[in-house]
């Protein structure tokens, strides 16, 4: 457990935060001009490490888990994973984004740079074993998103979503300090494998309290319902690209971060925070898809859909088995390909002007307009409604595969039946798209990139996708292994 | 390794409907005829070769290709039976819509490629699980046709069929895994023998009958149906009534009586009492309709009905003719859908009352017209009689009332049908634009003559179509043996007597006299 060690396991974070700092500096002295020079580094940085993080995940499914630092953080196959996910989200949001910034003059380097950072916080929440590593990493995300908000400092709602987004993150982060507290003061450690194991002699109801409170804030961090309020005011104000950001490479970290709680320190209290998950999840579905139904605003709408999606995962993590985790993982995976594909898309829906449409007057007829990018998003609405055989079904099977062999048959049929709500705002996407006649221009020509991250998307969503349900399954099955010790 | 013929089938379809997405009208239309045609042959061939009383699954294809379930296709008799009709009645689904879709043909043509693509898939799938893509996946090419290429109500009618499709098929969905988890694979033929647990198998029939009873659809799921077949373009609805209609039925066929024996004689009371209602019900309905799609829908789920009391007779009459009206149903239903498609792209109006005396102007429409109510109603010869005669005599052997009730329907049906016949096609020529309707041209002559001769071939040898599916069915009675309930008719066989009836002792003696 030496330092080189230490520093190897951590490499992906100690890279991006030097490069993140040499950018840092890059970006004072180049002004606005090195906006692309920085933004292209990043990306490049950000393939490097998704790169190593690749490389530690076959390491750590060969040997034992690659713990640094005297055990307060861990490069194990689960780490990896979320990590991939991570970088590959922050990858293609930044690929779709200057466009966005560049029409509003606002194309700034700190932007990269701040996503940098963002996602130096979410490596380190996704593989901390160690309460303050966690909290760390929390803030270092929180913080930069909370900026990244409010990033059009001239447009009143993003600034009003940044502020909104800070004040209730900051109330979530109380709510997790005052457990993490809780958590220490009945146990006497901040580490995972010490807290499980304090909690295997004694779980007091003192100990429960902080256990919920730590749940409660985490499930702020994930937009759980009952704290989900703020998701639809920051997502509707934000800029659509950190829009597209806050949906994908946040939530999977903190999805992560939740799980890794869920099955490591409280993986002997699997009862006591349970019933938490199942409520938190069925209320998810159903909040989310009613909330939807009467949006007009298709960033809103979004928003509801990712509440809606979040339920669906913690059906999964309701499980608690490697099958659940594993299938949290594929459906997180799947997530972020159908909620990139849809930001995109949004992206690059625009009047001939160049402003940016977001309602559903704006897409009325988009079908004989901008057919592919019709066809596309009829693709990841069906897909996101998780109608076969689009691959958006794969990731519900498997969370509702693993609920069904954990016994819990009936969280399966009331959630699934709830699904059915959801398809209906759905299937207006595509209503609107096709069913109904043109009212207005659209933009015809898009940037190349935009069609990359879009195909991508679309072809790893469509029924192609099931090709990858084998190794999809390998790796999320490794990376579910890593908390075979504690199950 | 055989050659992969079902994997064929589905894949030139799939093909076209890729190709058609990129084409022109004209060209589309070309390339899509021509797919189903070609399928249509490979459907030819795969009966031709399918070895009657061989193996009971033939044409099996297996491979690994994804995780947690495989691309497993095979097909029993049933399932060929079904796949017939299905490729028999697409390259007419293409002709019908020829003239009559003339905005985005090419996203038309595909979608229907698809629903073919995905037809073929549900029966020949023996996974459980890809049956389960299959099945579902076909809401969204029809949520699409129906949307974009329906009627002036298209949007509501759109969104009912979806969701309540939908709502139905997602608790099968639970009701699987469970099974899956519990039996251990996600193959059909093993899960064909499979005994579950008779306290599980409530629960999982319930599951399954919530999704086939919405596609069959029997009362009082049924409501989606009229509003779908309605606002759906003609060939839609030869569509949702020759094949989707059929996958309900399938289901029960396939999964809910073989897997689930006990929990089906269970709830036959609950099958029965809602095919009874739907008999009557719906054909009262029907018999007061102004729109003859709206009729002929309403007529389909009194069929279906039909269908289902005979599925739950539990013995081999009633799964054959069940089969049998489901097979003729699928032809005639969709046949009677082109005939009101052929004067509705005269005139642009499905109301009775605007038509009158065609027998006058489209005298040979009004043959074909005729044919096809009296194989609606049930008359010999034609396809529909064989299976409700079937039907009717195996539930005979269960229930006498229930038997009576759903008689009725015949009854009712000619009642509807022949009513149906003398508003359009019988009388004064009561408006001049109806009067002036030219009478079937080429087009219309290919769309309608090979239905006519597949109604009658089933009406007088249905021989060639049970044939292929009396193994399975008999295998079918065999599994439901121990659960059948017993029939309420409690024949006894009488003591025979010593003699003749006819016997004349006297007589008998003078003649040996001789």
């Amino acid at each position: 457990m030496n330092l080189a060690s230490s520093l190897y396991f951590t490499g992906t974070e100690v890279g991006l935060s030097i490069v993140g700092l040499v950018l840092l500096l890059v970006s004072a002295w180049g002004g606005p001009r090195s906006a692309r020079l920085v933004t292209i580094l990043t990306v490049s940085a950000l393939v490097g490490a998704t790169l190593f993080s690749g490389h530690l995940f076959d390491l750590a499914a060969s040997e034992t888990a690659g713990r640094a630092f005297s055990d307060l953080y861990r490069a194990d196959t689960f780490g990896s994973f979320a990590k991939i996910l991570i970088y590959l989200a922050t990858i293609a949001v930044l690929m779709v984004t200057p466009r966005f910034f560049d029409q509003r003059g606002a194309h700034r380097p700190e932007y990269p740079v701040l996503m940098l950072f963002n996602a130096v916080g979410m490596g380190m929440m996704v593989s901390a074993t160690d309460l303050m590593t966690l909290y760390i990493g929390l803030e270092m995300s929180s913080l930069s998103s909370y900026v990244l908000a409010s990033f059009l400092r001239n447009d009143t709602r993003s600034a009003e979503a940044g502020l909104k987004y800070f004040v209730l993150g900051a109330l979530a982060s109380g709510i997790i300090l005052y457990g993490v507290s809780l958590v220490y003061g009945f146990t006497g450690s901040t580490n995972y494998e010490s807290i499980r194991a304090a909690f295997a002699v004694e779980f007091s109801t003192g100990a429960l309290f902080g256990v919920v409170f730590v749940l409660a804030g985490l499930a702020f961090k994930v937009s759980a319902v009952p704290f989900h309020m703020w998701t639809p005011d920051v997502y509707e104000g934000a800029p659509t690209p950190v829009t597209a950001f806050f949906a994908t490479a946040p939530k999977v970290a903190a999805m992560a971060m939740l799980v890794r709680m869920a099955m490591e320190p409280f993986a002997g209290e699997v009862d006591a925070w349970r019933q938490i998950v199942i409520f938190a999840a069925l209320a998810s579905i159903v909040v989310g898809a009613l909330g939807a139904i009467g949006q007009q605003n298709l960033k809103r709408l979004l928003a509801y859909s990712s509440i809606n999606n979040v339920g669906f995962i913690l059906i999964g993590l309701a499980a608690a088995t490697p099958a659940g985790v594993a299938g949290v993982m594929t459906y997180l995976a799947i997530y972020v390909a159908m909620t990139v594909g849809s930001f995109t898309a949004l992206l690059m829906l625009r009047d001939p002007m160049g402003q940016n449409l977001e309602t559903f007057d704006d897409i009325a007829g988009l079908s004989t307009n901008r057919p592919a990018l019709a066809w596309c998003l009829l693709a990841l609405m069906f897909s996101l409604a998780g109608i076969p055989p689009l691959f958006g079904f794969w990731g519900k099977f498997v969370v509702f595969q693993a609920a069904v062999q954990a016994d819990l048959v009936a969280l399966a049929a009331i959630g699934i039946a709830a699904s059915v709500i959801g398809a209906f705002y759905y299937i207006k996407f595509v209503k609107v798209m096709f069913f109904e006649d043109a009212t207005r221009e659209v933009e015809t020509e898009s940037p190349i990139g935009h069609w990359i991250v879009l195909g991508l998307s679309v072809a790893i969503i469509s029924p192609l996708g099931y090709f990858l349900t084998i190794p999809l399954g390998e790796w999320s099955a490794a990376a579910a292994a890593s908390f075979a010790a504690a199950m | 390794m055989e050659f992969p013929i079902l994997s064929l089938m589905l894949a030139v379809p799939l093909v076209a409907a890729i190709a058609c997405l990129f084409l022109g009208a004209q060209s589309a239309r070309m390339v899509a005829l021509f797919a189903t045609l070609f399928d249509l042959a490979l459907g030819v061939l795969l009966w031709l070769n399918f070895d009657i009383g061989g193996a009971q699954w033939q044409f099996v294809e297996r491979a690994e290709i994804f995780a947690g379930f495989s691309y497993a296709l095979g097909i029993d008799g049933i399932a060929l039976m079904l796949i017939m009709l299905s490729v028999f009645l697409m390259p007419i689904c293409i002709l019908a819509s020829w003239d009559a879709i003339t905005k985005r043909v090419g996203e038309y043509m595909s979608a229907f490629l698809l629903m073919e693509v995905l037809m073929i898939g549900v029966f020949a799938a023996q996974d459980m699980f890809l049956f389960y893509i299959f099945f579902e996946a076909g809401l969204i090419p029809m949520y699409l046709i129906i949307g974009v290429w329906g009627g002036d109500n298209r949007i509501y009618a759109s969104y009912k069929f979806f969701l309540y499709t939908l709502l139905g098929s997602v608790l099968m969905l639970i009701a699987m895994m469970w099974m899956v988890n519990e039996a251990g694979t996600t193959d059909i033929p093993t899960l064909l023998n499979y005994d579950f647990s008779p306290q599980a198998q409530t629960w999982l029939w319930l599951a399954f009958f919530a999704s086939f009873a919405v596609k069959m659809p029997m009362w009082p799921v049924h409501t989606w149906l009229p509003d779908a077949h309605v606002q759906a373009p003609t060939a839609g609805s030869v569509i949702l009534a020759g094949v989707l209609l059929k996958l309900g039925g399938y289901g029960f066929i396939r999964f809910s009586l073989p897997m689930f024996p006990e929990a089906s004689a269970q709830f036959a009371w609950l099958v029965f009492a809602l095919s009874m209602v739907a008999v009557i019900y719906t054909s009262l309905v029907a018999l007061v309709q102004h729109d003859m799609k709206k009729l002929i829908a309403y007529s389909s789920v009194a069929h279906m009905a039909i269908v289902t009391a005979g599925l739950f007779a539990f013995n081999v009459q009633g799964i054959e003719g069940a089969m049998m009206v489901m097979l003729g149903h699928g032809l005639v239903s969709g046949a009677l859908f082109l005939c009101v498609g052929v004067i509705y792209d005269r005139l642009h109006t499905r109301e009775i009352d605007r038509y009158g005396g065609l027998s006058i102007n489209m005298p040979k429409y009004a043959v074909f017209f005729l044919l096809f109510t009296m194989a609606s109603i049930g008359l010999p010869g034609t396809s529909n009689f064989v299976g409700e005669f079937l039907a009717l005599a195996g539930l005979y052997k269960v229930s006498s009332l229930v038997t009576l009730i759903c008689t009725t329907g015949i009854i009712l049906g000619a009642g509807y049908m022949l009513y149906l016949y003398r508003r359009v096609a019988f009388g004064e020529q009561r408006n001049a634009d109806a009067a002036r309707m030219p009478d079937l041209n080429a087009r219309e002559w290919m769309m309608l003559a090979p239905i006519a001769a597949a109604t009658l071939w089933m009406g007088i040898y249905p021989e060639s179509f049970l044939a292929p599916m009396r193994q399975d069915i008999a295998a079918l009675e065999v599994r439901m043996a121990r659960a059948a309930p017993e029939g309420d008719s409690h024949l006894r066989v009488g003591e025979p007597m010593e003699r003749n009836a006819n016997f004349v002792a006297a007589a008998h003696d003078a003649e040996g006299a001789h």
